[in-house]
Parts: structure tokens; sequence; C-alpha cells
């Protein structure tokens, strides 16, 4: 059994996605190597060589691999994917971007966001929204599987002693091109690596009261999220969006502030480690999952929780 | 130009799925149908293109079993031209439909197509990519933004932390995500009009596609439950439990 991971990174640095990826490879067995398809991304690469069970690294360092576009990167993973049994990646938007593209050019299945690995060919994931977890076998001799993170403790970023092998693969599609990107910048933690979580739902009633989110943030060094009602309403970006089809998290605090808890929401926090909410309707059902439950008006509590932290 | 919107029959999003008592696979027996949420914004993007202007048609088209031609007519009645409907049995696979797909594409030769992020029913986010893999097509995948220009898209994307737009030579696959645009309603009077719209049935072996299996389904069951802790009954007695009981914070 030989696995290769696909990593996330920004050419300098490996994001830790790629740890929980890794953990997972090692459930499956065997051999766990690492791709790293980027330009100039050295950086990248050998703090891939650093992580504990790491096997070998593949670097791809090109040009055409710059943004990462999955024209191009696609065309590299596949073209490594010909000698391991199985490539993984972190189910992250650029995990989700690439990995469907590498598994119709291999002719195989993906198998996406697994949160289980049962045996080699048998997985688990959540599906309908994360009401119903499926166990699922492939048949393909080649896998191609995303990974939710938040279902895989991290592997150790250090203590291996991989050796960084330089891959010439240079792939240009020639179909798409980077124009610009519009970067959120926060001195805050982020979302999916956060350990202290503050999320405002429909409750908030409008994009300015988030930020009395956060005053509280700041005094938890927490990242900011959001229930999809509140995406919807256009109280903030869609990258601030907490649940099934936004990101996954579990924090080991996750307070919920005016989120009523619908199903697709509880799907991308339900595995924080404590999780408070505050609603001031007594019945909504983010109670059931919720630790701590405060039934209070947000726009009194709020303040009064930043004063007493 | 010439955009194709593909899209899929799901459970409506305000049903709530259960594994059946065997745990062999959820019950969908007398549920709600309805198209997918994703689909109908891709729906409803083709046709603001083609209210501006810049589309002269909308071809719409759905792979499953005859029920799925209610959500081709739900599309027609939405403003697209016509429907295509690819029969097939059982749940086809992402790599299946994209085969498909590609087939269709290779019929209609689209300039664009827009296909929903993920279906609400197997989440798998995976076709609209799969298809542009096969048709040799750029992807712009989980798009807010839409904007064509002479022979190429450019697609802004949500992404990790923030947005990056990329420009696709056309033709291109774009996915749509949440905040591309509210789908509208699609009036009686356009729903009586879809009915009279032109909708041709295909089959796999017209588009040269011999279905296969990847992926078996062992079996489904609920979530690990999680249990209600206790209702708090101030801030500061909150605060105090989360330092003293769970302490998370300090």
């Amino acid at each position: 059994m030989k696995t290769l991971i696909v990593a996330e990174h920004d050419n300098q640095s490996l994001k830790a996605a790629t740890l929980n990826a890794v953990a997972a490879a090692q459930q499956l067995g065997g051999d766990v190597d690492v791709l790293v398809v980027g330009s100039g991304c050295e950086g990248a690469a050998n703090a891939a060589a650093a992580v504990a069970g790491v096997g070998t690294v593949l670097c791809a360092d090109n040009s055409a691999y710059e943004h990462q576009l999955a024209e191009n990167v696609s065309l590299a993973v596949a073209e490594a994917a010909s000698s391991y049994d199985c490539t993984m990646a972190p189910a992250t938007a650029n995990g989700k971007n690439v990995m469907p593209r590498v598994a119709a050019l291999l002719d195989v299945a993906q198998i996406s966001d697994i949160t289980a690995v049962i045996d080699a060919d048998t997985f688990e994931r959540p599906i309908y929204a994360g009401n119903v977890i499926a166990t699922v076998k492939s048949s393909d001799s080649k896998k191609v599987i995303t990974v939710r993170t938040t279902a895989f403790d991290a592997a150790p970023a250090e203590g291996g002693t991989a050796t960084v092998q330089s891959m010439a693969a240079a792939h240009d599609a020639g179909v798409s091109s980077f124009i610009g990107e519009e970067v959120a910048v926060s001195d805050r933690p982020e979302l999916t690596s956060a350990s202290v979580v503050i999320s405002g739902g429909r409750g908030m009633q409008n994009g300015d009261n988030f930020s009395m989110l956060e005053g509280i943030a700041d005094k938890l060094n927490a990242a900011i999220g959001a229930s999809r009602a509140a995406v919807d309403a256009g109280f903030v970006p869609n990258d601030y969006q907490v649940g099934q089809t936004g990101k996954i998290v579990a924090p080991d605090l996750y307070i919920a502030v005016g989120i009523s808890g619908a199903i697709q929401h509880l799907a991308g926090m339900k595995d924080s480690k404590v999780i408070v909410a505050i609603n001031k309707d007594e019945d909504a059902p983010i109670f059931q999952v919720a630790d701590y439950g405060l039934v209070a008006d947000l726009f009194s509590a709020l303040p009064e929780l930043e004063t007493a932290l | 130009m010439k955009v194709l919107v593909a899209v899929k029959r799901v459970v409506d999003y305000n049903v709530k799925v259960r594994a059946k008592a065997d745990g062999s696979d959820v019950e969908l027996n007398n549920v709600k149908m309805a198209i997918n949420p994703f689909c109908e914004i891709a729906v409803e993007e083709a046709v603001r293109l083609k209210e501006a202007g810049t589309a002269s048609e909308v071809v719409v088209a759905s792979i499953g079993d005859k029920s799925c031609q209610e959500q081709i007519r739900t599309a027609l009645a939405l403003g697209a031209d016509r429907g295509i409907h690819v029969e097939a049995e059982g749940r086809p696979e992402p790599l299946e439909v994209a085969k498909l797909l590609k087939g269709v594409v290779a019929a209609e030769s689209p300039d664009l197509v827009i296909l929903g992020k993920q279906s609400i029913d197997g989440d798998n986010n995976q076709t609209g990519q799969m298809l542009a893999a096969l048709a040799g097509m750029g992807q712009g995948t989980f798009a807010s933004e839409v904007n064509i220009g002479e022979g190429t898209v450019q697609v802004t994307r949500e992404v990790d932390g923030g947005l990056q737009t990329v420009e696709l030579k056309l033709p291109a696959v774009v996915t749509t995500d949440l905040r591309l645009n509210e789908p509208r309603y699609a009036s009686l009077p356009n729903i009586m009009k879809a009915k009279k719209k032109p909708l041709e049935t295909l089959s796999p072996a017209d588009l040269g596609v011999d279905i296969q299996s990847h992926v078996a389904l062992v079996g489904v069951k609920p979530p690990a439950e999680r249990s209600a802790g206790i209702k708090v009954e101030s801030v500061e007695q909150l605060v105090d439990k989360l330092k003293n009981e769970a302490k998370v914070i300090s």
C-alpha cells in the first residue's frame, strides 16, 4: 500500500490540513509520501519532509503551478498518482477543486470528505448534510480520496526525515489564468484551525452587529464564523460559513450566537469539544447539542460576556 | 453563445433524511423531491445571461430516471429554452454523470456549462470538475461572480480565506456557490409555458457511455448523537463554567 498526499500549502509553508490527511493515510497502513505542487515551493516541501511518518516528498516546482490552478495542478498530480495505490488530499477549497479532476483523469471515482477509514477499500463519509453517515466500499484499484480534516488528529509536524525529490513535470493546460485574489486580512486565527470559534446567525440581524462578536473574539483569540442563514442574508462573506456547504470546524470551544441550529450548520461544528449556545428562543435546536446553553437576548448577553472575559 | 446547465433531482432541502431501520440505505419513500438548490442557482445564472443578451440559448440537462423530467420542467419554467433528459436508472456516480454530460457537451457544443457545486444528497462536489477534466476545459468552481468576455469568462471563486478570480478560455465549466445569485420563483404562466418547451430523451448508449459502478454503498447510520448539556442562568455563570468546569478559557 502506497499513499500519496497532495499537500495544502502556500509555497512558503505547509498548511495544517495536510497533517490531518497524513494521519488519515497512516490509518490505511503502508508508505505515505507527500506531493507539493507549486512555484518556489521549496519551503513547503521542506516543511512536508519534517512531518513525522512521511517517506518521500515529491516536489513539482514550476511557474505553471504558481496559483495552483486546478487545470495544471491536476495534470501533475495525476502523473505522480500513477505510481500510488491511493492519492489523498484534505477536503479544503483547493482539494475539492483539484482532486475530482485527478480522479477523472485516472478514470476512477473520488471518495469525498471521508471521516473514517474502515479498511483499505472501505470508508465512512457524511451525506445529506450530515444527517446520515454512509459506509462506502470502493472497487477501483486506484483510489482518489479527500479527507475531512476535523475527523483525523493531525500527524506531528516535526520528527520526520523524508527526502525531497524534485519532479520534472511541467504541465500547463493553457486554458486558465490567475487574475487576482482578495484574501481577507485578519490578525485572527484561521477559522478551520482556531481553537476557539464564535459564530453569528440570523439572530445577529445585520452585518454591522457582527462587530459585537469582535471584542469577544479578540479576548479569546477566536476566529469568527457564521451560519448559512447569516451568509444568505448577506451579513458576512461566504468564507465565514460554518456548515456542510461551508467550512467544517472542530475547535476546543465553539460559541453559537443567534444560531437556531439547522442540521446543515450542526454538520459543520458538532465535533467541537465544548459548544456554547446563546439564543433567545429556548426551543432552538442548537440547545440540543450545546454543552452550555444561555437563553438570552444576544444584544444584552454579548456586551456582558465581553466585559466578563 | 449557448449555455448548458445540468440539474439534479434531490430530496427537498427541508426534508430531514433518516437512515432506514435496517441501515441499508436512507428512507426516500414519499419524501418531497426538488431541484438541487445549487443547480437552481446555475439555472438562474444562465437565464440572467440570456436576459442580458449574452446567451442566445439555455439548454438544461438532467440525468436520472423519468421522474427527473419534473426538475427539467422546473428549470424550463425558470427560463431555460429546452431540455435534455438522459435516462439512467439507480444513482449514477459523479464520474458516470460527468461522462454522460461530456456526451451532451459533444452533441450540443455549448460555450459555457454551469452546474451546482454539489448536490445536497451525495454531497460529493465532483461532477463539474470531472466534466471539465474529461472535456479538457477550464473550471471556475464555487463561483460567486461570472463575467463573460471575448472568448473568455472571468470567474470569482469562493476559496478558503477569501475570493480568487480566474480567467478561463471558452468553452468552460462553472460551478455555483451560494452567493452567485438569488433564484427567482417560477410564475404560473411560465410554468404553463414550460410544459410546451421541447424536451428530448436520450439513453446513455446514445452518448456512447456504458454506466459503471465504482463505489458500493455498504450501509448508512445516523451520526453520533451529541447529548444536550445544561442551561446556565447568566453570562456570569457561563463564564464560570467555561473557566472552571470545561476549562476551555482561562
